[in-house]
């Protein structure tokens, strides 16, 4: 059994539970123990960094602090946003030795900055893929927009991604899964993030691109890594749709519930049922679409 | 007892304005031996000079110290100065206050102390320096001019016509160059070829000029007036002695799906080929390395059977020659960055999102569509073309500061000259500056806007993909009210930046030359010596130093053959004595030499040779080692080595060297020498 750091966040804990529940499933598929952080706090995501350089970097810095005291050596950080949040903190404290001193007396825990945060792509690369295909029960008869958003690749200098404008990590997995990746343009676009709340109808606007460029190019459904990308396509298909002119109803599955599906999870277990746009097994039995073009509406600039 | 002068120059500010030069000269002048002693504005000016000409008389110095700039920047200048006052030249030694102190350091006492030290060091010096007679070496006058492009061309036809012998090398099959994949050449539209190739010609045909194509330097050894080149001769395949440039090998060549790098990838060729209709020479070599009768154990030999002549060698071995030139003139040129750079414009997968050079050879006559505009994928006509400039260029993020200075008035000339094809079609540029300085060059880009109707967008593209056939170009317009622009394009022209030569750095190496960053040659000075590397001797021509348009390389490689050829205008060099020797005594010793040769083993040069000490019968006494003056370059590595303290340098002695160590520690040491 491999031990792993773990850091929900307040997404998994919430809005993108099924992040979690399908996460935690397969992991123990694969005979992998997350533990959950013992008392780790929010962030700051997207206020503190706005605010105040300090406190967004004693925010994330307390969970990497909490990590190193409890023996981990790297962390597991599902959410975009989160691991963005302590990937930066771990860069600053790491180049920044005055910087370090400073935090560790705001947060009174003498540590060294050493745990390094990674994402559920790293995760799945490291200790599932090599193992996948042979478990792989129920093959996904799918065409499948990989969608990576902004935080999962970027800024490239601090996530070290490589093909950071056409990334490929997911493609490679889904593969492995049975299903078909999807050569598209809009896989690292800009879903509106956190305007989700204030202007719906900008996140509309933004997801309905990203939609009409993956459909007409023949996508049934899609995967992600990010809980803000699951919540504001599938969340706001309504806004999204809108803009378009046939509705579009392919799901958005984060990438772990696709492997769970192949491995043959339970739909309940994977938190199916939690979406938006429902998900329905039936999905694969559908025959792949060809790629059929323009169904957008002339969308005027945002 | 030493008379010494010391001459503290402030150079202006840079100097003065951290040092208090005033009181370096007043201490340096309570050093013993010290004679005189003075501080002054700009030593190195006319009044400067005579200033240290009147105290070598009025105070019959023996040496003089001048503490100023570097002395690569002006020992020449002093040792000629004082040299005219009556004292030999290497008496004069220069204590450097600016580039070691001066210019590292704040304005603070400790500053003016370490000028002091400075000084102090150099006098104890001076005061052991030995008049040196200069060492007269003779110059062949050949010049190697490594490059066959525009700027190669150019050197080479001034020096040849100056009366010199020129050998060429060109790694390519052909002379040519950049500029013979070009269509037309702003601001004048005048076709490239059309200028080119008549200097081509001239170059082949030149009596005084000696052709190698297909050829690469492996080695230079040697100093000023006297290099040795090793260049090897890629076999060709074909004895171009008989071969006739019928064609008949090149029309049956079953090979011919390689990437033709003459149309930078838009067409393809043939194994056995000749880079374009109007090569020089125009005649064909096998490319080895596609060829099947290489590649696949003597299979194929169709061209063999086709040659009426009977010039094809398959058997022909690549062939090192090593040529005495006396000079070099490095005009490599450059390359551009490929589509695959730019991630966010699809990593190079998108056929019709090509580099300038590739819309070039679109846009020639000689090209793949005989200067039809067709875009790769499907060979249709765009309607709509992008251009966008700085791709690469002026963007730190991908590792490129620089501007790469050509591409703002080729697109601006691509925009017109697909205009001038497509006249319903509309061309767009999307460029962050307008850099148009030149001779009539805004005015050309002026025309292009005003007359040509090329759509201007200051802005930069964030991204390009492909949809419906088309593809979808994202940027922003920056004027007025910065808005996103959206075109949906059937071509995108990426002004790429242009880079240095793969292996630009090797051959920089082997030939003892630098380079800045970005690999591109350095030049002696930026300002003052715009064509001379830092080793004297060797020169730079065109775009292999950084960047640029036909006018700029023709004038440098004009400066650099006018370099040349003054070098030639004399029969003999002379060059610094500060070279290694073995020292020699009476018997029974003759030298503390034992004869170990160690130092032969280490010496870069191959200076170190054997000597045998005779008795008057002819007897051998022992065998030492001796130092060829000619060949020594006083690197000093078989100083250090040396167990018996035999070798010294002239001009850095071991007691030399002692004394200014000393001087920096140990008061007493200061003996009245």
């Amino acid at each position: 059994m491999i031990k792993i750091a773990y850091f929900p966040g307040c997404s998994l804990e919430g809005s993108s539970k099924e992040y979690n529940e399908s996460l935690l499933a397969v992991s123990k598929e694969f005979e992998i123990q997350l533990e959950e952080v013992h008392d780790w706090n929010c962030c700051g995501a997207t206020a503190a960094h706005n605010l105040n350089k300090v406190l967004s970097i004693s925010l994330p810095a307390r969970t990497l602090a909490l990590a190193e005291k409890q023996g981990f050596s790297e962390i597991l950080v599902p959410c975009a946003a989160c691991y963005s949040r302590l990937l930066t903190a771990y860069n600053e404290l790491n180049k920044d030795a005055a910087l370090l001193e400073k935090v560790k007396e705001i947060l009174e825990i003498d540590f060294s900055a050493k745990v390094k945060p990674f994402t559920v792509i790293d995760f799945i690369q490291k200790h599932i893929q090599p193992k996948l295909k042979e478990k792989v029960k129920k093959p996904l008869n799918a065409k499948i927009a990989c969608y990576y958003g902004c935080l999962l690749v970027r800024p490239p200098k601090l996530v070290e991604v490589e093909r950071y404008e056409d990334p490929l990590m997911m493609e490679s997995i889904v593969k492995e899964l049975g299903a078909t990746p999807l050569d598209w343009a809009f896989k690292t676009e800009c879903c509106g993030a956190g305007l989700s709340v204030s202007r719906t109808s900008t996140v509309g606007k933004l997801c309905s691109k990203i939609l009409d460029d993956a459909l007409s190019r023949g996508a049934t459904m899609f995967a992600v890594a990010c809980p803000m990308c699951q919540s504001n396509l599938d969340m706001r298909r309504r806004n999204a749709n809108v803009f378009l002119n046939e509705k579009a109803d392919a799901p958005v599955l984060f990438i772990t519930q696709l492997i769970g599906l192949a491995l043959g999870l339970d739909k309940k277990e994977l938190g199916l049922q939690r979406h938006f746009v429902p998900f329905n097994l039936e999905i694969f039995d559908k025959p792949i679409p060809k790629e059929t073009l323009g169904k957008s509406k002339k969308v005027e600039e945002v | 007892m030493s008379r010494i002068g010391v001459f503290i120059c402030h150079c202006g500010e840079n100097i003065g304005g951290t040092v208090d030069c005033e009181k370096v000269a007043e201490t340096a002048a309570k050093y013993p031996g010290v004679a005189y002693s003075v501080d002054y504005k700009y030593m190195c000016s006319d009044p400067g000079q005579n200033m240290i000409k009147d105290a070598i008389k009025e105070h019959k110095l023996t040496g003089v110290v001048v503490a100023a700039c570097s002395p690569r920047m002006h020992e020449p200048t002093f040792r000629k100065a004082v040299s005219e006052a009556g004292i030999n030249p290497f008496l004069c030694e220069m204590a450097n206050l600016r580039e070691h102190c001066s210019w590292v350091h704040l304005k603070d006492d400790s500053t003016t102390e370490k000028a002091e030290e400075l000084v102090k060091v150099l006098v104890e010096k001076v005061k052991r320096n030995q008049p040196l007679e200069p060492i007269k070496v003779p110059v062949t006058k050949t010049a190697l001019v490594l490059g066959g492009g525009i700027a190669g061309i150019q050197a080479a036809l001034d020096i040849a016509n100056s009366g010199h012998k020129v050998i060429m090398i060109e790694k390519s099959p052909s002379i040519g160059g950049h500029m013979s994949q070009l269509s037309e050449t702003f601001p004048t539209l005048d076709c490239s070829q059309c200028i080119l190739t008549p200097r081509m010609v001239e170059v082949a045909q030149h009596p005084n000029i000696t052709l190698y194509t297909y050829a690469e330097l492996v080695g230079l050894d040697g100093f000023i007036g006297n290099f040795q080149a090793s260049i090897k001769l890629k076999a060709k395949s074909i004895d171009h002695d008989i071969c006739n440039g019928c064609g008949d090998c090149i029309a049956k060549c079953p090979i011919k799906k390689i990437p033709d790098e003459f149309n930078a990838g838009l067409g393809t060729r043939t194994a056995v080929y000749v880079p374009f209709p109007q090569a020089v020479p125009n005649k064909p070599v096998i490319d080895r390395e596609n060829c099947t009768y290489f590649t696949r154990d003597g299979k194929c030999g169709l061209c063999a059977k086709v040659c009426t002549k009977g010039a094809i060698d398959y058997s022909q071995k690549d062939e090192i020659i090593t040529i005495d030139v006396g000079a070099v003139v490095v005009a490599t040129g450059f390359d551009i960055k490929g589509t695959d750079f730019f991630p966010e414009y699809g990593y190079g997968r998108y056929k019709d999102v090509i580099t300038g050079l590739q819309f070039e050879r679109l846009a020639s006559a000689s090209g793949p569509t005989l200067g039809e505009i067709k875009r790769p994928s499907d060979g249709k006509v765009p309607q709509n073309i992008v251009f966008i400039a700085c791709a690469g260029s002026r963007d730190p993020a991908k590792g490129i500061e620089y501007c790469s200075k050509i591409c703002c008035m080729y697109t601006a000339k691509h925009a017109m000259l697909y205009k001038h094809k497509v006249h319903q079609g509309k061309a767009s540029v999307f460029y962050m500056d307008i850099r148009a300085g030149g001779k009539m060059y805004e005015e050309f880009v002026r025309r292009a806007i005003e007359e040509d109707d090329v759509n201007y967008i200051r802005g930069r593209v964030s991204r390009i993909y492909e949809k419906n056939g088309k593809l979808i170009v994202k940027g922003v317009d920056t004027l007025l009210d910065a808005y996103p622009v959206e075109i949906e394009a059937d071509m995108v022209v990426l002004a790429t930046a242009g880079i240095a030569n793969e292996g630009s750095e090797e051959l920089a190496q082997s030939l003892h030359i630098s380079y800045d960053q970005h690999n591109f040659f350095a030049e002696a000075h930026p300002k003052l010596k715009p064509v001379e590397t830092n080793t004297a001797g060797i020169m730079l021509a065109g775009a292999c130093q950084s960047p640029k348009d036909i006018p700029d390389s023709v004038s440098q490689a004009s400066g650099a053959a006018v370099k040349v050829a003054a070098l030639f205008s004399k029969d003999e060099l002379t060059r610094d004595p500060l070279i290694a020797y073995v020292n020699r005594c009476g018997p029974p010793t003759y030298s503390t030499c034992v004869g170990c040769f160690l130092c032969v083993s280490v010496c870069p040069y191959l200076a170190i040779e054997k000597e045998q000490i005779k008795d008057r019968n002819g007897n051998l006494i022992k065998e030492v080692a001796k130092i060829n003056p000619g060949l020594c370059q006083g690197c000093g590595t078989c100083v250090a080595l040396c167990r018996s303290k035999s070798i010294d340098i002239y001009g850095y002695s071991h007691s030399q060297v002692f004394a200014e160590v000393m001087a920096l520690f140990n008061e007493r040491s200061l003996e009245n020498v």
